[in-house]
Order: structure tokens, then sequence, then C-alpha cells
């Protein structure tokens, strides 16, 4: 069912049924051999949608997001039995992968080069999408490109340091910071993450896709002046799906640090906030976010 | 007569194919040597998929290592081959599975008919190389490699130290100089002959087993024994990068690779249909022969090394962090940094921005919060005037600033009273202009009319952070454009030092400053001072103001501005 050279997707969902068509799309047009999906208990029909695609293998659970270290160790356990040897792409439904020149070349071709260099990992930061106006003012339609709502996105306000125990950059900042967090910045959420890799037997991620180990391949980043490739990973978090998902998950309160993220949320979004400002850009591609600095090209050309 | 082409194959091998078939079909006999370690089934399928086309033909195979011998051997084999088989070839052309033709067959064979006795073959002595890996180039010759460097990298470093330690030098065989070049040339059958047939052969053969990547010199070498016209350069563009890796081209490479007018390009990505498509179609040959000119080529990969090795200029992102003085520049642009000079002028900010093309912020690094340009509470990029975002992480604050108002320069006022955060930062950046007037901070207080005792204790407080800050300014690792007055000695002749400063951000603007900012009254300051001393704080950083006020009215002239010429 996997084929040998196959680039496998790897995601751990609940109740994003109306997000997939668009998620599998998406990734399909990327060139994804494969998807591994854990479906954590979702009750509107998620997993039995999943089980109809024909590159798809679901797996579900019942057991508790937050006991297996928010879906980490069942991502560790599918990556290190089925991805060992594949490139592999572990995102959440909610994250499209930007490269550079995806938009020419597919991902195999970006696999390809960085096998010639000899590179097993690759970052993609997190990149916040938002729309103009309230999240909830225009609702999200099955199959839709969220990003025909949320295009607008923060350009140049992340915080970065390194995490000297693991070697992998800490970046905060964009709207979530901006309009959250700007009291408790400490504790905005993380935006570095390392989404693609080469797996090997014996690689794990540490804490979501922001780090892993055996710590090597969390250098992504140049220290001498010089840019490495790197890609984005466009986040449609802030659509009309929010609400939904804000109450629900400050029931089930199975997030990082006490779900302190949702509370935030849940504390503003009856004032119905817009995330939009004078100077919030529009996204146009992959090229803009190059010129921007949010992501390079490295030495491919 | 014609030309030949020797195709060295190991993936890809149904582009290969393609490519071989191409050549073939225009009558270009094709000598195919593929790696061993490919598996049979595949060879066998290969070799099927090309064997209605009769001069197509297969040479000996050999297991290919980077770096090593058999890759002479291989190309030996199968020259050897294409000499015998094929009375009509002249020239014999060495591709790889992965290169692809840009021109029709016809032209090349245009191009090597009007020069029949030339051989193309980069071959340049080690003198002037610089693209060499590992920064071995004559120790090719002279060293021996045993070790695998891709496999066994330890080793094999370990192994050269050992031989420059003891001083191991081997001989190079007697009427050779070393050469070396890109492994693809296009020789005549002549100099090729003569490389082959030569009585020597053995000799050399056995010296080059040894040499570390014998197949970007062996040819190189010998070539310059009995060519009789050598054009040092290859007739296929390949690049390299600076970890001696080929770029790769895609289907985005098209009009690129199109226009830069070269016979073969390597190496292609086996999966750029569209540019198999394109160049692969049959084509008429064009009127007028182009000399290839892959100058747009080399531009686009030496910004993509340039890119890699150094990056952009103040820029920190997720995969560009450098470590503190390996920045390669600390800010993107030039910035102005002012202190002291918004509590001695009223309005300074708005008398700055008109007289320089500039941004000018008030005090973006206060207690309340980022006092962006005309009041705005968002700057570029969305950066917002949150104190406590900034403080969390300043330098980022700052660094994203200039980044984001790219092309504008900013300016902005500083005093102690603000975050000290950075000081060292600014200090050492080339990017900052940094103008100082000493002791202003304390016309503030002068004119608050606060408890004396809170104002005492306040300028007790600034003073101290000004003099810690000064000791950094007054430093020796200062790489700013550092410039310091005591207030006294800047309100004596304010003009002369504001027109230098603004000099220095619009070189260009040649108009001298002709209105004076307004400076506030400071009737009294003297005897503010004094006040302060007598109840027991020395101020130091002011300068010298008399009690009676003779001397800094003389400062205050407000009428025409004296400017020295």
């Amino acid at each position: 069912m996997i084929a040998r050279k196959d680039i496998l997707l790897f995601a751990t969902l609940r109740n994003e049924r109306i997000r997939l068509p668009y998620f599998l799309d998406y990734y399909r047009g990327l060139g994804i051999g494969h998807f591994l999906i854990v479906d954590n208990a979702s009750e509107d029909g998620s997993a039995d949608y999943l089980a109809q695609q024909p590159d798809v293998s679901v797996w579900r659970t019942q057991a508790s997001y937050r006991r297996a270290r928010f879906g980490m160790d069942w991502m560790n356990r599918l990556l290190r039995r089925y991805g060992t040897g594949h490139w592999t792409l572990t995102v959440d439904p909610d994250e499209f992968f930007i490269y550079p020149f995806c938009d020419t070349r597919p991902l195999e071709a970006l696999t390809d080069w960085l096998d010639t260099y000899d590179i097993r990992s690759f970052p993609a930061m997190l990149v916040d999408m938002y729309p103009k106006g309230p999240v909830d003012a225009v609702p999200y339609a099955e199959g839709q490109n969220p990003f025909e709502i949320a295009c607008w996105f923060d350009s140049g306000n992340y915080m970065i340091s390194k995490n000297p125990k693991l070697q992998n950059l800490w970046i905060q900042g964009g709207p979530r910071a901006r309009v959250f967090f700007s009291d408790r910045p400490a504790e905005a959420p993380s935006l570095n993450k390392i989404p693609l890799v080469k797996w090997e037997r014996g690689f794990v991620y540490v804490s979501s896709t922001h780090s892993l180990l055996p710590r090597g391949l969390n250098a992504v980043y140049d220290e001498w002046g010089g840019e490495k490739a790197s890609g984005c990973l466009l986040h449609a978090k802030f659509l009309s799906t929010l609400t939904d998902k804000v109450t629900e998950e400050l029931t089930r309160k199975q997030h990082f640090a006490g779900s302190r993220e949702y509370r935030a949320y849940a504390e503003r979004i009856p004032e119905r906030p817009d995330l939009w400002c004078k100077w919030s850009e529009k996204y146009i591609n992959w090229r803009q976010l190059e010129i921007l600095g949010l992501m390079s090209k490295g030495n491919w050309a | 007569m014609t030309v030949g082409f020797i195709m060295m194959c190991h993936t890809a091998l149904n582009r290969a194919a393609q490519v071989a078939r191409h050549w073939a079909e225009g009558g270009a006999p094709v000598v195919i040597h593929v790696d061993q370690r490919v598996p049979a089934p595949e060879f066998a399928a290969f070799a099927e998929s090309l064997a209605d086309l009769a001069i197509v033909s297969f040479s000996q195979r050999y297991r290919c290592e980077w770096g090593t011998w058999s890759l002479v051997a291989a190309a030996q084999s199968a020259a050897e081959d294409m000499l015998a088989r094929h009375a009509n070839v002249r020239h014999v052309f060495l591709a790889s599975g992965s290169c692809l033709p840009l021109r029709p067959l016809e032209e090349l064979r245009a191009y090597l008919d009007a020069r029949p006795y030339t051989d193309f073959i980069e071959s340049v002595t080690t003198a002037e190389v610089e693209w060499t890996v590992g920064g071995i180039d004559m120790e090719r010759f002279t060293l021996r490699f045993p070790f695998s460097w891709k496999k066994r990298r330890r080793l094999f470093d370990g192994y050269v130290r050992l031989q420059r330690r003891v001083g191991f030098r081997r001989t190079i065989p007697k009427g050779i100089v070393p050469h070396l070049g890109s492994q693809w040339w296009c020789l005549t059958r002549q100099t090729l002959s003569a490389i082959l047939q030569d009585p020597e052969r053995a000799r050399f053969d056995r010296y080059f087993r040894k040499v570390w990547i014998p197949d970007e010199s062996y040819f190189q070498t010998l070539a310059r024994l009995y060519a009789t016209s050598i054009e040092s350069r290859s007739l296929t563009l390949s690049k390299f990068d600076f970890q001696g890796k080929p770029h790769i081209f895609y289907d985005d490479h098209l009009q690129l690779l199109r226009r830069s007018d070269c016979f073969v390009a390597r190496k292609i990505w086996h999966r750029a249909d569209r540019l198999y498509d394109t160049f692969l179609a049959p084509r008429p040959r064009a009127d007028v022969l182009a000399e290839p000119n892959p100058s747009k080529i080399d531009r686009l990969f030496a910004k993509a090394v340039e890119r890699r090795t150094r990056g952009r200029p103040g820029l920190y992102m997720q995969s560009r962090f450098p470590w503190q003085d390996r920045e390669n520049g600390k800010t993107s642009a030039p910035y102005s940094v002012f202190q002291g000079f918004s509590e001695l002028f009223e309005n300074f900010d708005g008398w700055l921005s008109k007289h320089v093309g500039a941004r000018v912020h008030g005090h973006l690094f206060a207690p309340d919060r980022a006092h962006f340009a005309a009041a705005e509470t968002v700057f570029n990029g969305a950066l917002t005037d949150s104190a406590t975002l900034r403080d969390y992480d300043p330098k980022a604050f700052l660094t994203n600033l200039i980044w984001n108002a790219r092309g504008e320069r900013q300016c902005f006022m500083f005093s102690p009273r603000d975050t000290q955060a950075l000081n060292w930062f600014m200090a050492t950046d080339p990017n900052a202009q940094i103008s100082v007037v000493t002791g202003a901070w304390a016309i503030p207080l002068f004119r608050a009319n606060q408890n004396f005792a809170t104002i005492r204790r306040e300028a007790a407080r600034l003073q101290q952070i000004e003099i810690e800050q000064l000791k950094i300014l007054q430093s020796m690792y200062v790489k700013a454009r550092v410039r310091i007055w005591t207030l006294a000695d800047f309100i004596e002749n304010p003009m002369e030092p504001l027109q230098a400063i603004i000099d220095e951000i619009s070189p260009r603007a040649l108009r001298r400053l002709t209105e004076v900012p307004q400076m506030v009254d400071l009737t009294g300051f003297g005897r503010f001072l004094q006040n302060l001393k007598n109840q027991g704080m020395q101020p130091r950083l002011m300068g010298d103001f008399t009690v009676n006020d003779a001397l800094p009215t003389q400062g205050l002239r407000r009428g025409r501005p004296y400017v020295v010429k």
C-alpha cells in the first residue's frame, strides 16, 4: 500500500470533517503518497470520511489526547513503524505546508534536493493567517481554500531565541502574541516547527513538531550568517470554525498548559476581536514570504 | 563526420534512454556506460528500450564510486568502443545520464564542423582553481587517498593530516603538469586516441589510479600533452555550489536554459517533464549560430550561494539565526538615535522630519509604550507599541523595526528613562548613528515643578543610568558612529553639530539648515543644578552652568542661526 519512495503525511485530528476535503486535496497536489491519520474520538464522521479515501489509513482512539502528550505518542509510534526510511510530513489539519518553488516543483523535488545534501530535516515556521474582521464573520464552507477567507498575516513581529537544551529555535510572535498575549508574552504560542523529516529509527518528536531528538535534527538554521532553506506552515486556525472549537476544547481540557491558549481565546471571543491591522500583509505566494524574510530558498535555485 | 556521445548512467535510466534516443535518431552514435550497481533486470529493460537503435551500444560496466578511478576507467573503455565502432566520429562528447541537450543536434554538429581541430575541455592549473572540495587542490596529485571521502570522512581527513605531517609526497610522472576541470568534455578523435593509445598510458594510469577525483584531472591533464587547440571550457552547462554539489534544473528554469544557448545542460531533475518535452521535441536549427552564454544562469546560482553563505544582513529568522558577531550586519540598514534632543528642543521630532527624508519616531523604548512616528499604535510588519512585548525581546523589536522599514531610514529618540537593554547592541552596530547630549535628561526635571526630594532621587537614578551607558559608548568595542556633547557645550553652538548629523543622514541634501529648532527656555537651569548640589546630589554630565544664568542665555540665541560654512 505504501510504495518505497512515497512521501508520507502524518496527522492527529478530532472533529475536523469540514476541513478534510481541502486538506487532503492540497497535500495530494504536493505529491503526498499516503496519509496516516489518528482520529481521536471524532463525533462528526471524520473517521468514516477518511476511511473511504483510497490513500488514507485511519487509526481510531478514544484515549486521552493530553495523556498521549498531545497526540505526540501516537504520532511517534506511527512514524517509527511506517515512516522509517521515508520522507515524512507531520502536520495538523489546519496547517498548510509552503516551501520554496512549491508552485512549480512538487514536494519530491525538495526531498530529492535535501537528499543530495544529506539534510534530514526541514523547518517550516507557523504563520497564523486571519481574516479581516471578526473570525466568524465569513463562514467556512467544506472544500473551500481557507486562505480565501483568512488571507492576512503578520510579516515582521517575530521573536526568536535558542533553546539551549535541544538546540532548536523558539519563535513567538504574530497575531496571537500581538492580540491575545501582549501582556504575558512568555506564554505566547511557539511558532517554530520542523514538519518534514527523513525518518529513521531512533528519531522522536519531543513536543509537538517543535523539536526532535536526536538534537542534530533541530539544527535547521545557519549560525554563521548564511541562510538555510526553509518553508512555512500557513495556519488556518482563525476561521469561523474557531468558536465551536474553543467551546469544545475548554470543556475537554486536553490541550497544552491547561489549554491556556484556548482560555485566552475564550476570554476575547465575546468581544469578536479583529486580528487585522493596518500593517497586516495580504498573502500572495511563497515568493512574498521569502522576500519578507519569513522563509528562505537557501542555496536552492 | 559527426559527433558521438558517451553517456555515463546510474539513475533515472528512463530519462537517459530518452536522451540517447534523441541523439541516435539524429544520427549521432551513442555509447552508454551503465553503473555496475544498477540491478540486472533494470539494465536489461533499459537495453531493451534502446535495442531498435543500431548506433547505440553499451560499454563494459564498472562499479562507479564518486571520486575514484572507476569513473575514468569507464570513460576510457566507452571511448575506446566509440572510436573503434564508429569511424565517422570526429568529436567525442562525454555526457551523463542526467544531461539534456538544449539545442538541436544539427547546431552542435555545425558548431564542431566549424572547429574540427578544437578540443573543448576545461583544463586549468591547480593554482587557478577555487572550487575544489575540502580545500585539497595540488595535494590531490601528491597524497594518497585510500579512504572514501563520502563514506569514511574521518579516516579520509585523518590520513590527509597524517601525510601532511610526515611530509609524504607522491612523485608526479615526468612529462605531465596536473590540470583540473569539469569532467564533461568534448575531445577530437585525434586527441582522444592519442591519450588512449599512448605507449606511456600504463604508467599514467597507474599514477592517476591513486589521484583523488581523477575524473576531474585525467583527461584534463593528458589533453594538454596532445591537443593542438584547447578551448578551456566545457560545452556542458554544469554548475556546482559551494559544497561541490551540482545545481539541479527544474521546469521553472525553462526560459533561462533556452536563452543560455548552451548545447547540453546538467543536471536535470528526472521528473522535469516540461524540460524533457520541450528540448527533446524536434526543432529546426537556427540560421545564425549563437555562442553559448550562460551568464544569466551563473548569476542565478551565484546569488543562491551568496544567500546560503552570507544571507541577508540584519535578518533574523527560522533558518538564519547568527551567533553574536557573525551577523554580517546586526541590522539591515542605517538608523539614528538621538539622546537629549527631545528634552532640549520643543518638538524636535517634527523639526527633524522636516529636514531629513526619514521616519522620525519618538521614544521607541519609553516605559509606557513604543512611541512610533505620528502617534501610531502599529508599525510596518504589524509591530505593536506594547512595551511588554517590546521588552520581552528588545533586540527583536529593533531589528524587526529596521528590517520592516527597509528603504526608509529610521530615527528615534532615546533617553536614560527608556529601556537600556540594547546599549551594547547599538554601540557595536555599524549601522547605528548615536548622538548624545549628556545631562539633558535633567531638563524635564527642571521644568517638572515637583517635590524636590523626588526630583533629586530621579536625577540621581537617571545620571547613574547615563554614566553606565556612556561607559559603553566610550569603550573600545564601539562600531557605531557616536557623537557626545555635554549639555553646556551643545547649547553653546547647536547648529554645527545638527548640520553634521543631518548631512550624514541625507548626504545628498545640499541645502544648509536655515531654521533652528526651538530650544526650551533654560532660564534658571543653573540655579536648579546648584539646588541639586545643595541637596547632596552631584550633577556631573551637564557641563558648566553658572548659577546666575549668564552662560546659558548666551547659548539661547533665537535670532539668525550661526552656521560655520
